[in-house]
C-alpha cells in the first residue's frame, strides 16, 4: 500500500504567505471597500451591496466593458492565427533559428510604458514616421489623437506588434518538439499539408496554444499602460478601456468603494473566462 | 488592521471561505485522493474544484440577480445554496 506522507505542504508554506502577503490580503481588504464608503481619514461608512447595483446598472461600466472584450476579441483574432503562422514559416534548424527568435523576442523586451510612448511618438500626424508617412506621402488622413476609428487600429496594432511574439515562440516550441516520425508517417500516407497541420500540428500544439491564448486573454483583458500611455482613453471616451475607467474612478474621483466593486467584478470576469477555457481545453486529457 | 476597513460581514464571508477550505483539508487528510468523479457536466472534479465552482458560481447567481432585480437578495442567497447543493451533489 501506498503511504500517504503529507510533509510537502510544507514547503509550500512560505509561497502560501507570500501569496497572502501580495495577493489575499489586499483582495480581502478590496472587498471590505467595496461594501463602504468613504471619504478620506480612514473613515468607512456602511454602504452594502449598493456600489455593486448601481454599477450593474450603469451605462458606463457596460460600455467600458464592452470595450475591453472588443478589444480583447480582437487582438486574439488577430495573434493567435498571425502567431501560429509566422511560427509554422520559422526554419525548423540552422543558421537563421536564432536570428527568428531572437528578432521575435524583442518587442516583448520592451516595458510596456515605453511601448505606449513609442508609439505614441510614431503615430504623430506631423512628427511620427508613421503619422507623417500616411498623412503626407499616402495622403490618408489618419490621426489618433482625433479619429476614434484610428486609435483603436493603433491600439491593437500596437498590441500585435508587442505580443504576436509569445503567441509564435509558444507555438514554436510546440511545433519543435514534435518527433519527425508524425511527419514520416503522414508522408508515407500521401497527407495534404492541412491534414499534417489539422491532425498532427495543432493536436501536438493544444497545450502551449492553451497556455497562450490564456495568456493573451489575461494580459489584453487587464491592459492598462499601453493604450493609457498612448491615447489616455480617448478622443473622447472611445478607447476608454474597464482598467482605464477603473483607474479614473479609484484614483481620479477617489471613489474607493464603486472602484472596488468594479475592480472584483472584473475580477471575476477575468477568473469565469480563464476558467472555463482552461477546463474546456483540458477536459479530454 | 484599521486600515483594511474590516466589516462584520465581509469578515464572516472570509471565514466561511476559510473554514469551507478547513475542512476540505482535514477531509483530504482523512480521505486523500479529493474524491475525484466524473459529474453531470463531463469535468472531473475534486472536493476542491467544486468548492471552487460553488463560490465562483454562486458569485454569478448574485451579481446576475443585482443587475436584472436588484435588492433585496434573499431569492439569490436561497439559488446559492442550491447550486451549491447541486454541485457537491452531481458535478
Amino acid at each position: 500500500m501506498k503511504t500517504q506522507n503529507q510533509k510537502a505542504w510544507l514547503f509550500v508554506l512560505p509561497v502560501l504567505l507570500l501569496v497572502a502577503f501580495n495577493a489575499l490580503i489586499p483582495i480581502m481588504t478590496v472587498v471590505n471597500y467595496s461594501v463602504q464608503e468613504t471619504f478620506g481619514n480612514n473613515l468607512f461608512f456602511w454602504e452594502g451591496m449598493g456600489w455593486f447595483e448601481k454599477l450593474l446598472h450603469s451605462d458606463r461600466f457596460y460600455s467600458a466593458l464592452g470595450r475591453q472584450f472588443f478589444f480583447t476579441g480582437m487582438i486574439l483574432a488577430i495573434e493567435v492565427p498571425l502567431g501560429i503562422i509566422i511560427a509554422l514559416s520559422m526554419p525548423k534548424q540552422g543558421f537563421w533559428v536564432p536570428v527568428c527568435l531572437v528578432t521575435m523576442a524583442l518587442p516583448m523586451l520592451i516595458p510596456w510604458n515605453v511601448v505606449g510612448a513609442m508609439w505614441n511618438i510614431f503615430t504623430l500626424p506631423d512628427i511620427g514616421l508613421l503619422g507623417y508617412f500616411m498623412n503626407h506621402v499616402l495622403g490618408v488622413s489618419y490621426d489618433m489623437t482625433q479619429n476614434p476609428t484610428a486609435a483603436w487600429a493603433t491600439i491593437i496594432v500596437m498590441d500585435v506588434w508587442h505580443w504576436t511574439s509569445l503567441v509564435v515562440l509558444l507555438s514554436y516550441a510546440g511545433l519543435v518538439s514534435i518527433p519527425d516520425a508524425y511527419y514520416q508517417a503522414a508522408k508515407i500516407d500521401g497527407a495534404s499539408n492541412w491534414a499534417v497541420f489539422r491532425f498532427i500540428q495543432i493536436p501536438k500544439m493544444k497545450n502551449v496554444l492553451t497556455i497562450a491564448i490564456l495568456l493573451r486573454f489575461m494580459d489584453s483583458f487587464n491592459i492598462y499602460t499601453e493604450p493609457f500611455v498612448l491615447t489616455g482613453g480617448g478622443p473622447g471616451n472611445s478607447t476608454t478601456l474597464l482598467s482605464i475607467d477603473l483607474v479614473k474612478i479609484a484614483l481620479g474621483q477617489f471613489d474607493l468603494g464603486p472602484a472596488a466593486a468594479m475592480s472584483l467584478i472584473y475580477f471575476a470576469i477575468t477568473l469565469l473566462v480563464s476558467w472555463v477555457f482552461y477546463t474546456l481545453m483540458m477536459k479530454d486529457d | 488592521m484599521g486600515w483594511m476597513a474590516w466589516t462584520w460581514p465581509t469578515a464572516f464571508v472570509f471565514i466561511g471561505i476559510f473554514s469551507a477550505m478547513g475542512i476540505l483539508i482535514a477531509m483530504e487528510i482523512r480521505w486523500p485522493g479529493g474524491n475525484e468523479r466524473k459529474g453531470v457536466l463531463g469535468l472531473t472534479t475534486t472536493r476542491g474544484d467544486r468548492l471552487f465552482i460553488s463560490l465562483l458560481g454562486s458569485v454569478y447567481i448574485f451579481l446576475i440577480w443585482l443587475g436584472v432585480f436588484g435588492m433585496p437578495l434573499w431569492a439569490p442567497v436561497g439559488i446559492a445554496i442550491l447550486w451549491g447543493v447541486f454541485t457537491f451533489w452531481k458535478v
